[in-house]
């Protein structure tokens, strides 16, 4: 037999008022700016270019807005290639600038002793040219019949790629191969720097601790580094996936016309067609694109401190 | 729209920061702020909201608007125009031709170079123009479809022919009457601009080219052809190539134009289609061939002596860049009378000998030649006969027709 003593019923609680602080109002006005330029700058636009993707209308006539969400549909039925496309080359980008940018920013980290700072300019000296340039440049790099292309010809990985529908005949230039290539180029700091914070901030003892118990060094890198640099490759992926999807100036400059992504059409509905309410509609579809992506890449990989 | 009031805080977001407070800092982590932040903005961006917005007709029904004119008070002129596109002193700095202007007249001109692309430009006033606002430009040269298309919505002044002695009397025939502003009641040419074909005699390596055709259809130069991205100069060469007129065509020959180069963009036949920066292309050989702006070849041929043009016999496509001054200008005498100056001979030579493009002019070749005798003898600077006859221009297109063409040219281009 059990005696069940019952709890004795909890006195109500005194009221407790919140202590009164002197600073009531400082949290408000610490947030205000922030929330001012996330108001202005984010909120009211995306509200009317939502508004923008109902409306039906024409320039001269002006745009109502009728709650013509057919538009949405008519947009993804017609550019669901382009959207397709965009992330495909997003994604590819996104993992050759983690293999490339992994090793480097491990090099920084630990091994570069007193040339990291010179290797870190490096990385970002880049930046201190616009970025049509640099894109620019990779159009004089890749030239046909240039060093590169002749190189690659010659050990036939033109070859490999022309199977793979990558590159065309012998040229690099105006095919998914070029963009995919610009894109990592010009997304790789975004890429480097995460990770080199990440990798950075991991104690070397650790390092000697996994040595000491007899990991090799395959294994500290597997169980140790790789774990603890998580952070910088979820939010470096993030940076670079992110931006690239929605670029489209590599499509433009360094692509043809079975390269064009999601941000050209855009771009064309917008400033060519005079289109509103699709290229609103198509803004919204992307960023709704990314915004599931992200949030499924997130929850995946479990790094709770990024959001 | 909803105004928006910073010191009531949505209750999702006082919400927050109660619990902020409360439970000490670590509480106001980013993803409840978050949170309560994307529950402000669904609050702050209800249905109301939406349907609150809405774009005002762009038109202005009753015609150009003009504003006070301030010539009289104010000796000043506010020009603006595409990069590169005026003559420049070896400095690099000052513009001969505005500066003469300045003496002569003792109107001082804001030269900006701030016109990149006619589509970019047109976003950039739309918001000003459609809400009936001043620009703060008193000339604006824009390419003759979306000048068309200013005239159309209302958003230019009409000229006073009293200020344009020079201009009424110098233009030539070719430039007189376009379908979109007949007399030029609103607009006169900057510069003309030739759409011919250029090529790279190295690239080409013998290969013989004389048409579009050519260039469409020959599969040793697969991959290596260039289009315009500027629907009128590659539909409009397409056109005349099937032997139709630009400027009486159908909806149905649109669409055989653009059926005829989408099976050269599914051979793979053309590399890209191209703004400005073909240029790079063929000088480099990448493009062996390609649709290209006659000015630009001028100069090309000048550095690079590979890079040829050829008009093909089907003739070739002449648009202009027109000045014009937008509504509510404050110095509208000013910008008519800068207009004017430059269809004198003297000033126009000068220009025409800087810039290369197809000048707008009658009767400059005696001062273009003492100036520079190449390109006075040169027929994409100043047409001859044959030339002239040759020369195409695209017919205007109604609203309708203009989004329709644009679409079906987008999906070519790939979007």
């Amino acid at each position: 037999m059990t005696t069940v003593t019952e709890a004795p019923p909890l006195a109500p609680a005194p009221e407790r008022k919140p202590p009164r602080r002197r600073g009531r109002w400082t949290p408000y006005l610490l947030l205000l700016p922030g929330l001012l330029w996330l108001v202005v700058f984010f909120a009211l636009p995306v509200i009317y270019q939502a508004s923008t993707s109902v409306q039906t209308g024409s320039l001269e006539e002006g745009y109502e807005v009728t709650w013509h969400f057919a538009t949405y549909w008519d947009a993804l039925s017609a550019y669901w290639p382009q959207f397709i496309r965009s992330v495909l080359y997003a994604a590819s980008a996104t993992v050759l600038c983690l293999l490339l940018g992994y090793p480097l920013a491990y090099l920084i980290a630990f091994r570069a002793g007193r040339w990291r700072n010179l290797i870190m300019i490096l990385v970002i000296a880049p930046f201190f040219t616009s970025f049509l340039i640099r894109t620019l440049a990779w159009k004089t790099i890749l030239a046909d019949g240039g060093p590169v292309v002749g190189a690659l010809d010659a050990l036939h990985v033109l070859d490999v790629t022309n199977l793979l529908g990558w590159t065309a005949g012998d040229r690099v230039l105006a095919t998914p191969l070029a963009v995919v290539c610009g894109l990592t180029y010009n997304f790789l700091p975004f890429m480097i720097l995460p990770l080199y914070t990440s990798l950075e901030r991991i104690d070397p003892r650790l390092h000697e601790a996994a040595n000491d118990l007899y990991a090799r060094p395959s294994t500290t890198f597997r169980r140790v580094t790789f774990p603890l640099s998580m952070p910088g490759v979820v939010s470096g992926t993030l940076l670079t996936f992110i931006p690239a999807t929605g670029d489209y100036i590599n499509a433009d400059l360094l692509g043809s016309t079975d390269t064009r992504m999601v941000g050209n059409v855009i771009q064309t509905q917008f400033l060519r067609i005079l289109d509103y309410p699709t290229a609103a509609a198509l803004s919204f579809l992307l960023m709704a694109a990314i915004l599931f992506m992200v949030t499924f890449y997130i929850r995946k990989s479990g790094t709770e401190d990024l959001v | 729209m909803e105004q928006y009031e910073p010191d009531r805080l949505s209750p999702a977001q006082v919400a927050a920061v109660r619990r902020s407070l409360r439970n000490g800092r670590a509480a106001l982590t980013r993803r409840s702020l978050l949170r309560a932040s994307a529950g402000g903005a669904l609050a702050v961006g209800g249905i109301g909201a939406l349907s609150g917005c809405g774009i005002p007709a762009a038109g202005n029904p009753q015609g150009g608007v003009s504003a006070e004119d301030h010539s009289e008070k104010e000796k000043t002129v506010a020009f603006s125009n595409w990069t590169e596109y005026m003559d420049v002193d070896d400095s690099g700095r000052r513009h001969p031709t505005l500066e003469a202007f300045t003496r002569r007249t003792g109107i001082k001109v804001t030269y900006t170079e701030d016109i990149n692309d006619n589509t970019e430009f047109f976003g950039k006033i739309k918001p000003q123009l459609a809400a009936g606002q001043d620009t703060g430009r008193d000339i604006i040269v824009l390419t003759d479809w979306l000048a068309a298309r200013l005239i159309r919505l209302g958003w230019v002044q009409k000229l006073d022919p009293a200020n344009l002695p020079h201009a009424f009397t110098n233009l030539s025939a070719q430039f007189r009457n376009p379908d979109w502003d007949p007399g030029r009641a609103y607009s006169y040419p900057w510069q003309g601009i030739s759409t011919v074909i250029a090529y790279n005699k190295k690239a080409l390596d013998g290969i013989e080219v004389k048409t579009l055709s050519d260039l469409l259809d020959d599969p040793k130069l697969k991959g290596r052809v260039g289009l315009l991205t500027e629907m009128r100069d590659t539909i409009g060469m397409t056109l005349l190539d099937m032997d139709k007129d630009p400027a009486k065509f159908t909806a149905d020959d649109y669409d055989a134009a653009t059926a005829r180069l989408q099976k050269a963009v599914d051979k793979g036949q053309i590399r890209r289609f191209t703004g400005n920066d073909y240029t790079a292309d063929l000088t480099k050989g990448d493009l062996a061939a390609c649709l290209a702006w006659a000015g630009d070849i001028v100069q090309l041929r000048a550095d690079n002596p590979d890079i040829e043009f050829l008009i093909p016999d089907s003739g070739y496509m002449t648009s202009s860049d027109n000045m014009m001054v937008p509504n509510k200008a404050r110095h509208k005498e000013n910008a008519e009378r800068l207009i004017d100056y430059y269809f004198e001979p003297q000033p126009a030579a000068e220009l025409a000998a800087y810039i290369n493009f197809v000048c707008p002019v009658d009767g400059v070749k005696d001062e273009l030649a003492k100036l520079d005798e190449d390109a006075a003898n040169n027929p994409l600077i100043l047409p001859d006969k044959d030339m002239q006859a040759k020369s195409r221009a695209f017919r205007s297109l109604s609203s309708e027709e203009e989004t329709v063409f644009e679409e079906k040219f987008a999906k070519l281009t790939g979007a």
